[in-house]
């Protein structure tokens, strides 16, 4: 074993490219339970973000196009379980995880023709001479930029729910639907919404696995990602801004467990692959506490009766 | 303007019907997937469904039918156990991995000793294996309140990780020239989980299958822990003023619903599939789950269920070599049909009336 062959910059670095597609995929569905809607489809959404995304990355050339993609297949898979959930009144436990096995199929079906291919690059963002500065340039300033639209879109995701009426309404829906019903909010609409943003936010995530991360298209490439994000949520106690810590502490642990099998640690591959879901276990133990922070109407049916 | 009305109690006809209009979406849009594969769909669906039942090869499909029924009806009964209850085991996949291992492990043990002994030791260990493994989850919920979800489904990560160790490293075949994989127990005549009548599928896993859905059946219909399992899922509050455990009733729904897939996986390596390889588990802990819901979480109705699946599998397979229809619209196909069923359901508690709410 030789750990002075881990580069320190690079490592450090690399917590940002495995925190990302949690970092989409927790946010959205952060968004989602904070409406009442608890979306277990989010490994489902992530895998197909992460094949609309390579497919079209490659057929256009264009990463950037492939996240728009991505988006959208989240999105429009998401609106699979808006019908279910809030027009079929389904359980919302059993059409996540229909939305889950569903999405596994579908996307292995729509990549089989992607196997092997390497798809474009997306380049880093140019900060210009500031990414010259020492340690953090490398460290902060070398990233590609959806990078940094995730961090952004966690401080606008914070921002709007603590100082916007929109947010206000979303989380007046997703702590009692009932009294919010009885305001006039258009609970099921407000509902469908906060699903697709989750869905949109879980494609891109998910994209950035196949497009960048890996990058390849492989079947369920996801590996559970979709569902650490959802601890995530528990982890965050439904608040954007420690999503941003979790997802760094925990893109950190997967980067030195990956860094670990490099460098041959005396420490048998399968038992370091399988320390992120061990830990996410006990995260979720220690904080189970916090669980009683959930909203209020975190999935329950809805039906205007009255 | 459609309008649903609640219904004052659950419609037994749509509660039936439910699942047969389910199979019924599913063969139309499954077709029209089909269709846009490229392949004939109505000579896909009746590859899929016809052929292994009444096709020309049929004397060797029929046996696989239960092969791949039983293990799909022996996970779905222990989860609907816990579905019925609004207890969420989502990791059957792992204890049908723990209990394979657990299972493999305690014949492998032994070889290569002869004795009668062997083959209901590897039941009690499969049965273990699985178990234990759902206790993890059942005890970090009562102990802490953790989410069984998550936890269960984290644990299939890390038995697939586990497994993958085993099979190259403890349970290595010592005498398999270096490939992953342990011994093949249906080499190993006291370990071999073998037909008990050649030729037809019917082997131990088949039994127990059988005796679960019967078990379950008389369990829910007549013992009084099935009664606080259907009040807790139809009226928690209710159940905890007519003295219903909570805690024991995790720890029971998820503990029994982890002893059966563990018996699955302990049953199908010493038979069928024969040894621990990395890929062993082929995903029947999360097809249960279709099963368990299109079953209605009764168990005759899972019973059907289980053998529909296995259909679905076995003339999957067919489609795939005779039609080139690729495995994974096969499971589109499944996960549709769970689609369909938990829409369709909305008709079992809703009625649908049409024309102007009532504005009172």
């Amino acid at each position: 074993m030789d750990l002075s062959s881990i580069n320190p910059l690079l490592f450090i670095a690399g917590f940002f490219v495995a925190a990302t597609p949690l970092i989409f995929a927790a946010i959205g569905e952060l968004v989602a339970e904070r409406a009442g809607v608890l979306n277990l489809g989010v490994e489902g959404m992530m895998i197909m973000g992460a094949i609309c995304g390579f497919a079209t990355a490659v057929e256009t050339g264009s990463p950037l196009l492939g996240f728009v993609a991505a988006a959208v297949g989240g999105a429009v898979l998401s609106l699979l379980f808006a019908f279910l959930t809030q027009i079929m009144l389904a359980n919302q436990v059993a059409s996540g995880l229909s939305l889950t096995l569903f999405g596994l199929g579908f996307s292995a079906l729509l990549g089989q023709n992607y196997i092997g291919i390497k798809p474009p690059r997306l380049g880093d963002v140019d900060f210009g001479p500031l990414g010259d500065i020492p340690v953090i340039g490398p460290i902060l300033l070398s990233h590609d930029i959806i990078v940094y639209l995730g961090i952004a879109l966690v401080f606008g995701v914070w921002a709007v729910l603590k100082f916007t009426r929109a947010g206000l309404v979303l989380r007046a829906v997703g702590e009692n639907h009932d009294a919010a019903h009885a305001l006039g909010y258009k609970v099921v609409r407000i509902r469908t919404l906060a699903i697709m943003f989750g869905g949109a936010c879980a494609g891109v995530g998910g994209a950035y696995i196949s497009l960048i991360r890996v990058p390849q298209w492989t079947e369920g490439m996801t590996a559970g990602v979709g569902w650490i994000a959802l601890a995530l949520v528990v982890f965050a106690s439904w608040r954007p801004l420690r999503v941003l810590l979790g997802a760094y502490l925990f893109g950190g642990l997967v980067q030195l467990q990956l860094n670990l099998q490099g460098v041959g640690v005396a420490i048998p591959v399968e038992y370091l692959a399988m320390s992120p879901y061990v830990i996410t276990i006990v995260v979720l133990v220690v904080l189970s506490r916090d669980a009683n922070r959930a909203p209020g109407s975190l999935g329950r049916i809805f039906h205007a009766s009255q | 303007m459609i309008s649903l009305v609640k219904r004052p109690e659950p419609s037994r006809v749509f509660s039936l019907a439910a699942p047969l209009l389910a199979v019924l979406a599913t063969f139309v849009f499954g077709g029209l997937l089909f269709a846009a594969l490229g392949k004939d769909p109505f000579l896909a669906i009746r590859t899929i469904f016809w052929e292994p039942l009444f096709g020309e090869f049929a004397f060797y499909y029929r046996p696989q039918l239960l092969i791949k029924g039983a293990p799909l009806v022996l996970v779905a009964i222990g989860l609907s156990l816990g579905f019925k209850a609004g207890i969420w085991n989502i990791g059957a996949e792992g204890q049908y991995i723990m209990g394979a291992l657990f299972g493999a492990g305690a014949g492998l043990a032994f070889y290569p000793a002869q004795s009668v002994f062997i083959f209901p030791l590897m039941v009690l260990a499969g049965a273990f294996g699985g178990w234990i493994w759902a206790m993890i989850p059942a005890v970090l919920r009562v102990k802490f309140g953790t989410n069984e979800i998550l936890v269960s489904l984290m644990l299939v990560y890390v038995a697939e990780q586990f497994l993958a160790s085993m099979s190259l490293g403890l349970l290595k075949n010592p005498e398999g020239f270096g490939f992953p994989g342990s011994r093949n127990l249906q080499q190993y005549a006291s370990a071999h989980n073998a037909e008990l009548i050649a030729g037809t599928g019917m082997h131990w896993g088949v039994v127990a299958a059988l005796i679960a859905v019967i078990f379950a059946y008389v369990l829910l219909a007549r013992h009084r822990l099935g009664f606080a399992i259907r009040v807790t899922g139809d009226a928690p509050r209710a159940a905890r003023f007519s003295g219903v455990n909570p805690t024991r009733l995790v720890l029971f729904c998820l503990g029994t619903s982890g002893l059966l897939a563990g018996l699955a996986g302990m049953f199908e390596v010493a038979g069928p599939s024969g040894q621990v390889t990395i890929d062993f588990n082929v995903g029947y802990g999360f097809t249960a789950i279709i099963v368990a819901f299109l079953g209605r979480l009764h168990p005759v109705g899972i019973l059907l269920a289980g053998g529909l699946m296995a259909l679905t599998y076995i003339g999957g397979d067919i489609a795939q070599s005779k039609l080139g229809l690729p495995a994974a619209a096969i499971q589109v196909f499944q996960g549709m049909l769970l689609f369909f069923l938990l829409a369709f359901d909305l008709f079992t508690n809703y009625r649908p009336r049409i024309g102007r709410a009532e504005v009172a």
